[in-house]
């Protein structure tokens, strides 16, 4: 076999045709095969745009988790004022004092203007903050959405119908004015009305409302996938063996969902931060004290004609993040499913 | 076949598919006639070929044995126990007796799983623990079935179609079965691996001693294949006896047209003549009154509109050839050509 001879089944790109020739010919000692996720994986390191944007995306994340660790280290935290310590940090407008927002060895982002907290930690606790509700949610999101399509895909009938019209309602909802309208019932409920609404009410709101209406298109992705898996011989086969409905589902059709499980979630996730932001920006969800991307472009916007700096580390930083794990979601998806051509 | 014990006994098996329809309430309106009162028995390690036309039945008789679908009449019974309506506890001892191996070994085989675990997953499920372990075994099948045991941690997506149907056989031998349903194995196959696959289930039959349910629309496959042929129509059968007796000397009008269709493999031969059948088969929606192949049939007449032939041993049969006509056929035929040279068929 000199010439890699393209496989009929599978239209692959001319850069995946090592690939193919390395399975096709195959060598003759057996040994340890190939999984369809090792040659995604494969095909996915080839993919520069990919392996970049996983990257950024990696790093993000990395910032997010080691937020204390950082601030630490840079020796301030997000909450304190440091103009009413100096207050020359401010000039008589409360805005900063310095060039570029104030920017300096000590502050690296600049400082606040008003009440002159430190940019730098902020925008670090503000990723760890809301990158952990949006993480939160897609994970509520997409275990709901599995349990929910799978199920109704695989019993069929009276329950698919109900599951059905359950995801058509949700869908065709206005969830962020629903979202703005209905949170203040939910801190009615458990909040008196002159008590402030804790923070982890909110976070917790935010995580549950956000999945409510998330999880009827990942659900309703994985019902057609699953009607169409279930009448697949390979199911017959299971079940002339005897085996259970259980098994069926998580040994036989979960293995074969994780493409389109994987792919859906990595595109939600950006979905997620910046509906998050955009829900903190128009006031109704974490609030001012609390960082939060949402929260500081919202502060940003009202100084941005005085003070641009302040509104440009959040706004690129965010930019930068969706871009990215945008990208990587296409890439992603790219690996796993190699006829999907975009 | 005057087996008293037979291992499958199959009487009165029917199966209706329902059509919804109706706005806004969905009521049944009618009802696909798949299988409508098949009576036949398998011995033990016999081979039963099933053949018939696409859409007359075959497949859906065989999910009807093993019990991927519920019958909506008739018994289905091994080995002397009703598995007809037994749901999937009761079914658990017999699962293991009762294996299939399917048509499209593109789609039998979980893309996800090595060949390993697809093989020993029908020996996890029924908890059976061999000696020297599970993969021991799994790679003596393999061995078995022509692969190499080496392959043991493969993925399907690295095998040819017939390598896969090996696999498949290789997992239907897995609970070391005593009947095996065959839903057309070699359909899929290129012709020049399907003689393979043929000769593997066939060293796998008499080697092992498993009675085959045999389903194809070759006929000459099934002729190499199969000790005792059923020819079915429009989910009924017409005519069932032993593999000489049904080719050599076949009774119904419908079998005669089906043999005659059998492409020839020589020039020398004087052509046979070609019956050729007029119209399509009728809807099983709406089956025609009577004989179901009347509409069709050249000989057709008043009584086979009114009066439904039973399967029977008609005149000048040999024992345990039945035939579903009022009016059989009684020229000789010229035989179909064969397969292949095999002693046993050209005796």
């Amino acid at each position: 076999m000199t010439l890699p001879t393209p496989s009929a089944a599978v239209p692959l790109e001319v850069t995946d045709e090592s690939v193919e020739k390395v399975t096709t010919s195959g060598d003759p000692k057996g040994g340890e095969g190939r999984s369809p996720g090792r040659l995604a994986w494969k095909r996915f390191k080839r993919d520069r745009t990919g392996v970049i944007s996983a990257c950024i995306v990696i790093f993000f994340f990395v910032i997010g988790v080691a937020a204390p660790l950082i601030a630490k280290l840079y020796g301030k935290d997000p909450y304190t004022t440091y103009a009413s310590q100096d207050p020359s940090l401010l000039d008589a407008f409360s805005y900063p004092a310095g060039p570029n927002g104030g920017m300096s060895s000590e502050f690296w982002f600049g400082i606040e203007p008003q009440l002159g907290r430190d940019v730098f930690t902020f925008l670090l606790y503000a990723i760890r903050n809301s990158l952990g509700i949006a993480t939160a949610a897609t994970l509520l999101t997409t275990i709901v959405g599995v349990v929910v399509g799978v199920t109704a895909g695989y019993l069929g009938g009276k329950t698919d119908y109900l599951v059905g019209r359950v995801i058509d309602i949700l869908l065709s909802f206005p969830s962020t004015l629903f979202f703005i309208a209905f949170m203040p019932v939910v801190y009615g409920i458990f909040v008196k009305p002159d008590d402030n609404i804790p923070t982890g009410l909110v976070v917790f709101s935010l995580i549950v409302v956000l999945s409510a209406f998330g999880w009827a298109s990942i659900a309703r992705l994985l019902r057609g996938q699953v009607l169409g898996l279930r009448e697949r011989e390979f199911v017959e086969a299971a079940k002339v063996t005897g085996a259970s409905p259980m098994r069926i589902v998580f040994k036989e059709l979960l293995p074969n969902l994780w493409t389109p499980i994987i792919i859906q979630s990595t595109l939600m996730l950006p979905a997620y931060v910046t509906a998050e932001a955009g829900l903190a920006f128009l006031g109704v969800g974490v609030t001012d004290p609390t960082p939060d991307w949402g929260v500081m472009i919202g502060r940003g916007a009202t100084f941005y004609t005085e003070d641009i700096t302040f509104l440009l580390f959040p706004g690129l930083a965010m930019v930068i993040f969706v871009l990215a794990f945008n990208l990587l979601g296409d890439s992603v998806r790219d690996a796993l499913d190699p006829k999907s051509k975009r | 076949m005057s087996n008293t014990n037979p291992l499958l006994d199959v009487s009165g098996l029917t199966k209706h598919f329902p059509i919804k329809g109706g706005f806004p309430i969905r009521r049944t309106v009618g009802a696909v006639q798949a299988v409508d009162g098949l009576d036949f028995q398998v011995a033990e390690g016999e081979s039963l070929g099933l053949v018939g036309e696409s859409g007359c039945g075959k497949s859906t008789t065989g999910r009807l044995i093993t019990r991927l679908l519920e019958p909506t009449g008739g018994r289905v019974t091994y080995r002397g126990q009703d598995i007809t309506h037994a749901n999937r506890k009761q079914l658990a001892p017999i699962r293991s007796e009762i294996q299939m191996i399917f048509q499209d070994p593109y789609a039998s085989l979980n893309p996800r799983q090595t060949v390993g675990k697809i093989i020993s997953g029908p020996m996890e499920i029924n908890d059976i623990n061999p000696p020297g372990g599970r993969e021991k075994r799994v790679r003596e099948l393999l061995e078995i079935v022509g692969l190499n045991p080496e392959h043991y941690n493969r993925f399907p997506h690295e095998f040819s179609g017939g390598q896969r149907q090996r696999i498949g056989v290789a997992r239907a031998l897995a609970l070391e079965p005593k009947l095996i349903v065959a839903d057309e194995p070699v359909s899929a196959l290129d012709v020049s691996i399907q003689a393979q696959v043929v000769n593997l289930l066939q060293k796998v039959q008499r080697e092992l001693g498993i009675a085959f349910v045999f389903i194809a629309h070759d006929l000459a496959i099934v002729r190499h294949f199969s000790q005792r042929v059923a020819v079915m129509y429009l989910g009924k059968i017409v005519e069932i006896g032993d593999r000489e007796d049904l080719y050599d000397n076949p009774r119904h009008p419908y079998t005669r047209a089906l043999l005659s269709a059998v492409p020839e493999a020589t020039v020398d031969e004087e052509p046979r003549e070609r019956i050729r059948l007029v119209g399509d088969v009728p809807s099983p929606i709406n089956p025609p009154s009577g004989c179901r192949f009347r509409t069709r049939c050249w000989k057709a007449t008043e009584k086979c509109a009114t009066e439904a032939p039973p399967l029977v041993q008609v005149e000048g049969n040999k024992p345990g050839h039945l035939t579903a006509c009022h009016y059989p056929e009684t020229e000789p035929t010229i035989p179909a050509p064969r397969l292949s040279k095999d002693p046993e068929a050209a005796a």
